[in-house]
C-alpha cells in the first residue's frame, strides 16, 4: 500500500501515476462508458489490496484523463494484472516503459 | 428488486420472476458466446498432455466478444506495429482460457443462485463477488451492443429499435451499483 506523504511521491507528482516506479511494464486501464465508477474503484481494491483512496484516486485518473497505470514490474506479473482485470470486464492493456 | 443489504454476513436481495427471467436470459446468452468462444481454442496433443490450454491467437470478430476479452496491447487502429501484433496474439494465446473460465465460472455463480421463478436470495461475499462480475460482462455486452456512449440519453425516443433495451441496460446497472454499494459500505 502506498503512503501518500512519502518523499519519493512528492517527487513523482509530474508522472502519471505514483506505483509505476522504474518497473520495466505496466498495466494501464482505459475508460470506458459502460463500467461504473463505483465498480472499477471496487475492481481496484479487490485486486491489487490497493487502499479505497488510492483506488479512487486511480479510478478519477481513468474517468478524468481517458487511462491510468494502475501496477507496474516484471512482465509475468503484469500480464497477470491485465488478466485479472479483463476477467473482472475493465479494458486493460500492457506497455513497456 | 428493490436493491440489495448486506445482513448478518450475507448480501440480501429479491427479484419478481420477470426480472429474473430477464437477468437469467441475458446471463445465458453471454454464457453461451462464451462457450462457443473457449470452443475455438486450437487442439492438440500437446495440450492433452500437459493439461495448459491455450486460445485463439487472434481476437474475436464479434464486437461483443471483442470487449469482452479485448487485446493485451493497445494496437494503433491505423498503422499497428507487427511487433505489438505479434506480442498481443502471443498473450492472448496464452491467458484467453483462464479469462474464459473466469467468466463462465460467475456467470454460473449467478445462475445457480437465482432460481428462475426469482424470490428473495441470500448470498456470501464470494458469491456476491460473482454477481458483481457477472453483472458487469453482461453490462458490457448489452452496452456494446447498444454502442452506449458517455452521452447516451436516459431514455431514447419511443421509434428508435434500442429503446426497450436500454431500459433494461439502466436497470441492469442500478442492480449492480446497488450490489457494489452493498458490498463497499
Amino acid at each position: 500500500m502506498e503512503d501518500m506523504t512519502t518523499p519519493v511521491e512528492a517527487e513523482q507528482t509530474l508522472g502519471e501515476d505514483t506505483s509505476a516506479g522504474d518497473q520495466p511494464w505496466q498495466t494501464i486501464v482505459w475508460n470506458d462508458p459502460v463500467n461504473l465508477m463505483s465498480y472499477v474503484t471496487y475492481v481496484f481494491q479487490k485486486l491489487f489490496g490497493y487502499s479505497r483512496d488510492h483506488a479512487t484516486k486511480l479510478m478519477l485518473d481513468v474517468h478524468h484523463k481517458g487511462r491510468a497505470i494502475v501496477t507496474s514490474g516484471s512482465k509475468e506479473k503484469v500480464e497477470g494484472d491485465v488478466a485479472k482485470l479483463h476477467a473482472a470486464g475493465l479494458w486493460a492493456t500492457m506497455e513497456q516503459t | 428488486m428493490k436493491g440489495w443489504r448486506r445482513k448478518g454476513g450475507r448480501v440480501l436481495g429479491g427479484f419478481e420472476q420477470q426480472e429474473a427471467a430477464v437477468l437469467r436470459g441475458l446471463v445465458s446468452q453471454v454464457d453461451d458466446m462464451l462457450r462457443a468462444r473457449a470452443e475455438e481454442a486450437p487442439q492438440d496433443e500437446l495440450a492433452e498432455l500437459t493439461g495448459i490450454k491455450t486460445g485463439p491467437s487472434e481476437g474475436p470478430d464479434d464486437p461483443v466478444l471483442g470487449r469482452l476479452l479485448p487485446d493485451f496491447h493497445k494496437l494503433d487502429p491505423d498503422q499497428p506495429a507487427q511487433e505489438d501484433i505479434d506480442s498481443a496474439s502471443a498473450l492472448r494465446s496464452l491467458h484467453e482460457p483462464q479469462v474464459l473460465d473466469a467468466k463462465l465460472g460467475v456467470a454460473a455463480e449467478l445462475l445457480n443462485t437465482l432460481p428462475p421463478e426469482g424470490g428473495n436470495i441470500k448470498l456470501t461475499y464470494e458469491q456476491a463477488d460473482a454477481w458483481v462480475s457477472a453483472l458487469n460482462d453482461v453490462r458490457l455486452a448489452l452496452g456494446t451492443a447498444l454502442d452506449v456512449n458517455d452521452d447516451m440519453p436516459e431514455e431514447l425516443p419511443e421509434d428508435d429499435p434500442r429503446s426497450s433495451h436500454l431500459g433494461i441496460y439502466h436497470w441492469l446497472t442500478w442492480v449492480q451499483e446497488s450490489l457494489v454499494q452493498a458490498l463497499t459500505e
